[in-house]
């Protein structure tokens, strides 16, 4: 038989054949499964194109991590199937064999390197070039959006809330987080006392929020509406764990006639709130001030909040 | 050779009554283990050392409101910590007592007036100076109907009373701190300067829902989050919603 070869005068199985069609046959049939059955399902979703490319990405590294599972899983269960050794039989493979084999180790070595280098490669342009996946946050964004038309939403932290300021819909600040469909969205997150981490994860947005710094984490949402969850990621306080709610992604027409909606029902206290910022400076020293002018606040090392001061 | 080994529970050197091994083993264990379990009763109690709970659920006539009234203090006057801000919860008997701990019966309108008696300032962000999640979407303070408190007027805003989870969110004007009938210590009497806040909102189904102060009044902690802000019984507490 070609898959028998003699040794020391009995015919011994090509194993390597055997276990090499086992696995192609199995990892034949395990990807396509993972990619159709679960791939679609795989956190964070498809709600923006930079989760839509997180996504992606996971399914293609578990794409390429089924088939290496399977051969050690393979290799070992055929192992221990055929080398085991029994009552009253011959004892285990000793000699030169127990000792190893260059060839397969070269192999696997190179094989696995290869792999490893591969995905290292393609781990670090996708992080930052498709949708800045992770390589779009920090006050000086690594990636940008080629879109020319960006709905910029301020997101504020503070213990223990996050709340949203729209500068475009009169400075209105709101405590829910709603987005239009089909939208590039510029997240500026800020904090008004400790860090915290805005973290929406089936946006694929995640951004520190820092007081006095303005990082900028760009999305653009797909034609996906629904809900999402928006948490804090950074230990913030005891009542971190609260600091959580929920956000919604409508179509377009939706999201203007909500944000008129809420402009015109909020427009006795966004009339109170300071102007459009990027950053504000908080007191160290108690609950008042910071958040407007003040100078005669010794914590405060500007008078005015924001360096980047809208007209 | 030093010849038979000698017995554990045999006297030694001929002196008075000795322990023996296994004996002194006991005790050895025993006092660990009182040791022990006075470690653990310590942690638990201190873990387990939450204020007590008011209780407005039991007895509730279906259909009927709950009248829940509340004050907070500039500072408490007593404890561990009397200079703290606080809130306090009227008992249904008409005492006073130290907790934000409250059993709410479930899908009940809660009629709450808050008698506040601490001074106010700004808000560090006047988004919370808008009146969320109760009925009307509005308080009444001193008899005027408000759907927002303007931090920037007036005494400011001295403390919030906020559910996140429900977004129920109640500025609370602050009285003039400088008032020469300013209460200094809980439980402050309605003699004493102070804001009578009203209002309404109906409690969801069974849970527990943390609600806080979203004021950072705890003075001498950093960005004044921490101390009270941070107990159970100061500045936050919790709604046990119950069938």
């Amino acid at each position: 038989m070609a898959d028998q070869t003699r040794v020391g005068g009995s015919r011994e199985p090509r194993h390597f054949w055997r276990m090499l069609t086992v696995w192609a046959v199995l990892s034949a049939i395990v990807d396509p499964i993972f990619y159709f059955l679960a791939g679609p399902h795989m956190p964070p979703g498809t709600m923006t194109t930079t989760a839509a490319g997180a996504q992606f990405d996971f399914n293609v590294l578990f794409i390429i991590a089924l088939p290496v599972i399977l051969a050690v899983w393979i290799y070992f269960i055929y192992a221990v199937r055929t080398w085991r050794a029994s009552k009253g039989g011959p004892d285990p493979v000793v000699g030169p064999n127990s000792r190893g084999n260059l060839p397969i180790q070269v192999a696997w070595i190179g094989l696995t390197s290869a792999i490893v280098m591969g995905l290292f490669v393609f781990g670090t342009y996708e992080l930052i070039v498709p949708a800045g996946a992770g390589g779009g946050e920090g006050p000086v964004a690594l990636w940008t959006p080629s879109s020319h038309h960006i709905l910029p939403v301020q997101v504020i932290a503070q213990q223990w809330k996050f709340t949203y300021r729209y500068p475009t819909f009169g400075g209105m600040e709101t405590d829910e987080l709603v987005l239009p469909a089909d939208t590039t969205i510029a997240f500026h997150v800020t904090s008004l006392d400790v860090i915290h981490d805005f973290w929406a994860y089936q946006l694929g947005v995640k951004a520190d929020a820092n007081p006095g710094s303005d990082d900028i984490a760009y999305a653009t949402t797909t034609n996906q509406t629904g809900q999402f969850t928006v948490r804090c990621d950074e230990l913030c306080g005891i009542w971190h764990g609260a600091m959580y709610n929920y956000g919604h992604v409508m179509t377009k027409s939706g999201f203007y006639s909500w944000a008129q909606n809420t402009e015109s029902m909020l427009a006795s206290n966004t009339k109170l709130l300071p102007p459009f910022a990027y950053t504000y400076t908080p007191d160290a020293n108690g609950a008042d001030g910071g958040y407007y002018p003040d100078s005669a606040d010794p914590y405060s090392k500007v008078e005015v909040y924001g360096a980047k001061q809208t007209s | 050779m030093l010849g038979a080994p000698k017995r554990s529970s045999e006297p030694a050197n001929g002196g008075g009554s000795q322990v023996s091994r296994s004996g002194r083993a006991a005790i050895v264990l025993g006092l660990a283990g009182v040791a022990l379990a006075l470690v653990i009763f310590t942690v638990m109690a201190f873990l387990r050392s939450n204020p007590p709970t008011v209780d407005f659920a039991s007895g509730h006539q279906a259909g009927q409101p709950v009248n829940m009234t509340i004050q907070t203090v500039g500072s408490i006057g007593f404890g561990p910590h009397p200079t703290w801000v606080s809130y306090l919860t009227k008992e249904p008997d008409g005492q006073w007592s130290h907790t934000t701990l409250w059993d709410l019966p479930a899908h009940t309108k809660v009629n709450v007036t808050i008698d506040e008696y601490d001074s106010g300032s700004p808000l560090r962000n006047q988004q919370i100076g808008r009146v969320t999640g109760t009925d009307g979407g509005s308080v009444v303070v001193n008899g005027q109907t408000k759907s927002v408190i303007n931090s920037n007027a007036g005494n400011g805003v001295a403390h919030t009373f906020s559910v996140p989870a429900l977004g129920i969110n109640v500025p609370l004007y602050g009285v003039n701190g400088s008032a020469k009938n300013f209460c200094n210590s809980a439980p402050c009497d309605t003699s004493e300067a102070h804001n009578v806040i009203t209002f309404s909102f109906t409690t969801p189904g069974v849970g527990q829902y943390h609600w806080q102060c979203f004021v950072p009044c705890g003075l001498g902690f950093l960005y004044g989050n921490g101390g009270p802000m941070q107990t159970i019984g100061y500045m936050g507490g919790f709604l046990k919603v119950v069938d």
